[in-house]
């Protein structure tokens, strides 16, 4: 027998003689979001969660149905701006397999690094806000110092910080630049000199875009030594995360866990490796799994995840070969032939999946969007039953749910 | 995994064709369509009688455990006009790797006037929200589902389910 049946959970209580209180988690709530949980508590004990989404929903996918193909591609990344590539990607994939075209291989590393570094910045994004709600407030600061540069790196080469729709079936919407602005330069060093109190080295200092993403990525990687310090071997971020949330091999596989969450609990499954696109083939890299499964072990997942991402980085940058960076055809008239298609993406989150289904016109007949966050509803409900009120904002957390991505 | 037979899957091949064979052998005339395309889709459309058998029988005997999305399908305004809403379940295994690589879809065509199958729930619990969901975009009722209430919409919402091609989304 593969799958383990439900076992129900044995919840102990302490006996008050009082009925249970039933109460609302959010949507006002700044430890969750625009995400409401209805939980019904006995003591401080929890008895039961219904999550409730719905808050934020935009109806994106009934949206795609009235414009065109190229123009659902801004719409599409709202969901997530901190990931706007992981949302995106597996839309352009889908696209590009009914349309029976492959991208330029230098499209392809692109492609890769962009969506390395927009796993950087949402990563940091959730350490932020996850250190804000353990009471570790310097976490918020240093990431999101740091944070910066990743996303300056994001908009030299896709024009924006956040919301950069740099994706096209086809290939990407430009290069990235040869050169960059000295100011960017200076700021960096002056960042640099600050949290490691030496002077940037000199061959570092250069516009070259290639050498500054190198220096970037090179000091990132020694700035992660300073974060395990603070907070992984922090007693303050253990005592509250250690042991708390636990979610075994076999329940992750059951209720169909994704991403950091589905990893932490030792399964490895990456779409990165199972089921490679682009350039990933090219590329090594590990993929970290935990094994406990607790809130800890989902952290310190997403920490060594964002060492992985500055490897595939580094390594993308200096292979990445020359030429073009499109297909010829124009992405403003693309039209999709009819037929349907699955195709999906390592997103920061987890596995995202779409469903196309093309008439041949210039609009889809139907989008379906399957973001990691949706699927980890059912997670955060068994997670929840029978802990206790103070462990919502740690579990909550450390599955890294992102609600405007779940409501679409 | 325990108790389940070695798999061999072909390169460039799509990693369910294996499994696809096996549930038209098993199950005959249940089986109505069958799309095997490694790069697109593969894709099983089976009768809404026999779902929950061929939903247990992948479950059991492939390791095909968890449900990845459920997708609705309004099907009346497709060229080839079908009066029909279409329920496709995107399903795939974490506990055998040579599977991981692929998503199989499990299809449901049912009647567009009064759209109703069985759960799938008691199978996969991953499924519970993406039923919920799919019951409140396009109407589509799954019986014995354990809390089939609305997820994302309004409450105050009383239109057409938004997701059926006759809803019409205001100021278009």
């Amino acid at each position: 027998m593969v799958v383990q049946e439900e076992r129900p959970k044995r919840i102990e209580v302490y006996d008050t003689g009082e009925a249970p209180l039933v109460m609302s988690y959010g949507p006002q709530h700044p430890g969750t979001g625009h995400f409401r949980m209805i939980v019904t508590v006995s003591g401080d004990t929890i008895l039961d969660v219904q999550p409730d989404p719905g808050f934020v929903h935009r109806g994106e996918e009934k949206m795609c149905e009235y414009k065109t193909w190229i123009t659902n591609i801004p719409h599409l990344e709202r969901p997530v701006i901190l990931d706007s590539a992981g949302i995106q990607y597996p839309y352009v994939l889908a696209c590009e397999k009914l349309m029976g075209v492959e991208p330029p291989e230098r499209a392809k590393y692109l492609r890769v690094i962009m969506a390395e570094l927009n796993r950087i910045g949402s990563h940091l994004y959730w350490f932020a806000l996850y250190g804000v709600f353990l009471g570790l407030t310097t976490m918020f600061l240093w990431c999101f110092g740091d944070r910066e540069y990743i996303v300056d790196l994001v908009s030299l080469i896709g024009g924006q910080r956040i919301t950069h729709a740099y994706f096209v079936p086809g290939g990407v919407r430009n290069d990235a630049p040869k050169n960059i602005p000295m100011e960017l330069v200076r700021e960096f060093r002056r960042y640099y000199r600050m949290t490691t109190g030496k002077e940037l080295p000199e061959n570092q200092q250069t516009t070259d875009f290639k050498k500054y993403t190198l220096a970037v990525m090179e000091f990132f990687d020694r700035r992660l030594n300073d974060y395990w310090g603070l907070f992984f071997d922090n007693e303050l971020f253990i005592q509250r995360t250690r042991n708390v949330g636990v979610l075994s091999e076999l329940d992750a596989i059951r209720l169909g866990a994704v991403g950091t969450t589905l990893r932490a609990s030792g399964v490895r499954s990456d779409t990165r490796i199972d089921d490679p696109y682009d350039a990933y083939p090219n590329l090594k890299f590990e993929i970290p799994t935990g094994t406990r499964g607790d809130c800890y072990d989902r952290a310190l997942v997403g920490f060594r995840e964002m060492r992985e991402s500055i490897k595939i980085i580094q390594q993308a940058v200096e292979t990445m070969p020359d030429g073009p960076v499109k297909n010829k055809q124009h992405p403003i008239n693309i039209r999709v032939p009819a037929g349907e298609a699955v195709a999906r993406a390592e997103a920061a989150r987890g596995e995202m999946l779409y469903y196309i289904r093309s008439e041949g016109g210039d609009r889809p007949y139907r989008v379906k969007i399957s973001p990691p966050s949706f699927r980890l509803l059912p997670t955060l409900a068994h997670l929840l039953k029978g802990a206790k009120i103070a462990d919502i904002p740690p579990v909550y957390w450390s599955l890294n749910y992102w609600p405007v991505e779940a409501d679409r | 995994m325990v108790g389940l037979p070695p798999f061999h899957v072909m390169s460039g091949e799509s990693p369910f064709a294996g499994v696809v064979e096996a549930v038209k052998q098993r199950f005959g005339d249940s089986v109505k369509e069958v799309k095997v395309d490694a790069k697109k889709i593969t894709k099983l459309v089976v009768d809404a009688s026999a779902v929950v058998d061929v939903a247990r029988y992948l479950r059991d005997n492939f390791g095909i455990d968890h449900v990845k999305a459920v997708t609705g399908v309004d099907l009346i305004k497709l060229a080839k006009k079908e009066d029909r809403i279409e329920v496709v379940y995107q399903v795939g295994s974490y506990s055998r790797e040579e599977l991981r690589g692929g998503v199989l879809n499990l299809s449901v065509k049912l009647d567009r006037s009064s759209p109703e199958m069985p759960s799938l729930c008691g199978i996969w619990p991953s499924a519970e929200y993406h039923e919920r969901e799919t019951y409140e975009m396009l109407g589509v009722v799954f019986k014995e589902h354990p809390n089939l209430t609305r997820l994302l919409l309004p409450e105050f919402w009383s239109d057409k389910p938004p997701l059926r091609k006759d809803y019409e989304a205001p100021g278009r």
